[in-house]
């Protein structure tokens, strides 16, 4: 019998704010960098986690959105919740800076605390560290969010029993351009999920429909 | 579960261009590790296992490859040889996954927002080449990346998204990784040592590794199955492997159940063994917490090198040999033990009749991967 899945939470971070469940929950116009708009979500967010500030800019993101997502949830989490997440960029903001750290070779200074953050998969680990998460990992590269993809490869996993349930989702980053959406995957409840609604939810402008309301 | 199998495969490595050649190299314990002298590679000479530029050259220029990059022109002869070995496999047919933790990092030397540096750009460059309707999965998890596709593989199958599937999987020896494994003091400076009481760290190799996995029990008389895999996250340190094993462990165990067998059923064991100290103490004491301490056991890095993206499917397809060949190869590069807890690592070749064999990795991040392959004759 084909289960039915549905999403418990989700959570987006683009254009300088964080939606929960498409309302927008904090915006951040005045910050120029990632790294200022990170620590400010960071600190709306009350964490106390010395860890963030090791981590590059991909991994702040990604973790801040399962932060997000995980906060107050109806369904909790547990030691076999699976993560699963793709990008387009992989880990190349932080390859460019490992690159530009060995080109020279008169200013040549490659350093382990950079160079760890050039896989993508590390997002994974952080989040699986912050919530004992000993659980399926996967990160995989597409051109743009294929949520009938990750949605078939989460079902997937539910379906063998490899995971309770899933928080998959995409978190981009290209030197000054992010894109981060995560959901919380369950077959607990009701609701059955197309792809089409999942898309339309990555999709829908919450900046624009939430500013107004 | 419908069961899952692996029909054929090819590596193209230091050891030769076929994965013929690449099981008589390692049968005769001839390892690809030399000491390099390229300043392009690194400042001082290191031991790594690169492919020669000029085989490949020639090879490409019989195939009309030239305009592709390194590691694109590897990937595309892969695939080639295994569609030119069999007529029961339709390209346009199969899913593709291609598992790799850099893809064509090389050209970021060149250009710092190089379109080449995208992964994507290379399931795109595959796509095109072969005509393909659907663009390949690309699966970038660190030092288990190849294992996992192997897992995901046997999960799209399961799941019937696919009846065939290929796993390509390839990294290069690349400055880029180079540099970063010398800053973490992680490269050996002798050929790499797993396991043993002298080993300092890895050496870095190239390769690309291909394998066809298929539903469809007709195609080959010895039939080589994906009974169990699983995954699992340390969920303790981003660079350092777990004191206890955890992941490991834990992606054994599932592995194992899956398969629906125990540790006793297990014949050999293809271990990550990278032969940095904590990597390799990490997997023995996850081994002895699996009851497997007594099994067969050995690395094949000492033979290639640590090959990143292509490691874990290298050792998937020469486990699979094993099987068919009923032969266990030693673990190049060991002498003395040298880690805390007993492991049985081989140190001579064997012949043995093999049923079912292990394949582990673990990687940056905290991950792991377990594969159990098994034989059915029929």
């Amino acid at each position: 019998m084909e289960k039915v899945y549905h999403i418990a939470q989700h959570c987006a971070i683009k254009n300088q704010a964080v939606y929960k469940n498409g309302i927008c929950i904090y915006e951040d116009e005045e910050s120029e960098t990632i790294k200022d708009f990170a620590k400010g979500v960071y600190k709306n967010l009350e964490l106390k986690y010395p860890k963030f500030y090791k981590m590059d800019e991909l991994c702040k993101l990604s973790f801040l959105a399962s932060e997000v997502l995980l906060k107050n949830n109806e369904i909790e989490i547990d030691e076999e919740t699976a993560l699963v997440l793709a990008n387009k960029a992989s880990s190349l903001d932080t390859d460019r800076k490992h690159q530009k750290s060995i080109t020279d070779k008169e200013n040549y200074f490659p350093s382990p605390a950079v160079f760890v953050y050039t896989l993508p998969n590390i997002a994974l680990g952080e989040i699986s560290i912050k919530n004992k998460l000993k659980s399926e990992n996967a990160f995989f590269i597409s051109e743009s969010f294929d949520a009938d993809f990750i949605l078939k490869y989460a079902k997937m996993l539910i379906d063998s029993e490899k995971a309770t349930q899933v928080i998959c989702g995409w978190a981009d980053l290209d030197t000054d351009k992010y894109d981060v959406f995560l959901m919380q995957l369950t077959s607990e409840n009701g609701k059955k999920l197309t792809t089409q609604e999942i898309t339309n939810i990555y999709n829908n402008d919450y900046g624009r429909v939430s500013r107004r309301a | 579960m419908k069961p899952v199998y692996l029909v054929s495969d090819t590596i193209l490595s230091p050891l030769g261009f076929s994965s013929e050649e690449n099981i008589k190299k390692v049968r005769d314990n001839v390892s690809g590790i030399q000491l390099i002298d390229d300043k392009k590679l690194h400042k001082e000479p290191f031991y790594g296992a690169k492919i020669e530029a000029s085989l490949l050259e020639k090879e490409s220029e019989n195939k009309k490859l030239t305009s592709y990059s390194k590691l694109e022109q590897m990937m595309i002869l892969s695939i080639q040889q295994l569609l030119d070995a069999t007529t029961s496999l339709n390209i346009n047919e199969v899913g593709i996954v291609i598992s790799t933790t850099k893809g064509n990092i090389d050209s970021l030397e060149i250009e710092l927002h190089s379109e080449k540096a995208y992964l994507s750009n290379l399931s795109n460059t595959i796509k095109t080449h072969f005509g393909l309707k659907n663009l390949p999965v690309i699966i970038s998890n660190a030092c288990i990346s190849g294992g996992l596709a192997v897992a995901v593989a046997k999960r799209m199958i399961q799941s019937e998204m696919y009846k065939d599937v290929l796993v390509i999987g390839g990294d290069l020896l690349s400055e880029f990784t180079l540099s970063g494994f010398f800053s973490f003091q992680a490269v050996s400076n002798a050929p790499c040592k797993p396991f043993s009481k002298f080993r300092t760290g890895v050496s870095l190799g190239e390769a690309v590794a291909a394998l066809w996995l298929s539903d469809r029990d007709e195609i080959n008389k010895t039939k080589i199955q994906i009974t169990g895999e699983a995954s699992a996250n340390d969920a303790n340190h981003i660079s350092g492997p777990s004191r206890t094993g955890e992941g490991l462990y834990i992606s054994i165990t599932k592995a194992l159940k899956e398969a629906k067998i125990t540790s006793e059923s297990i014949d050999y064991i293809s271990a990550h063994g990278t032969a940095t100290p904590f990597n390799d103490e990490m997997e023995a004491i996850a081994f002895n917490r699996a009851s497997l301490q007594k099994v067969p056991m050995n690395s094949l890095k000492g033979y290639y090198g640590h090959t990143l993206g292509a490691s874990a499917l290298i050792e998937t397809i020469v486990a699979r040999h094993s099987l068919l060949n009923n032969e266990l190869f030693a673990s190049k590069g060991f002498d003395e033990l040298g880690v805390s807890q007993e492991v049985n690592v081989l140190t001579e070749n064997k012949k043995t009749t093999l049923h079912r064999i292990l394949n582990t990795a673990s990687g940056f991040g905290g991950c792991n991967v377990a594969l159990i392959l098994e034989k059915v004759n029929s």
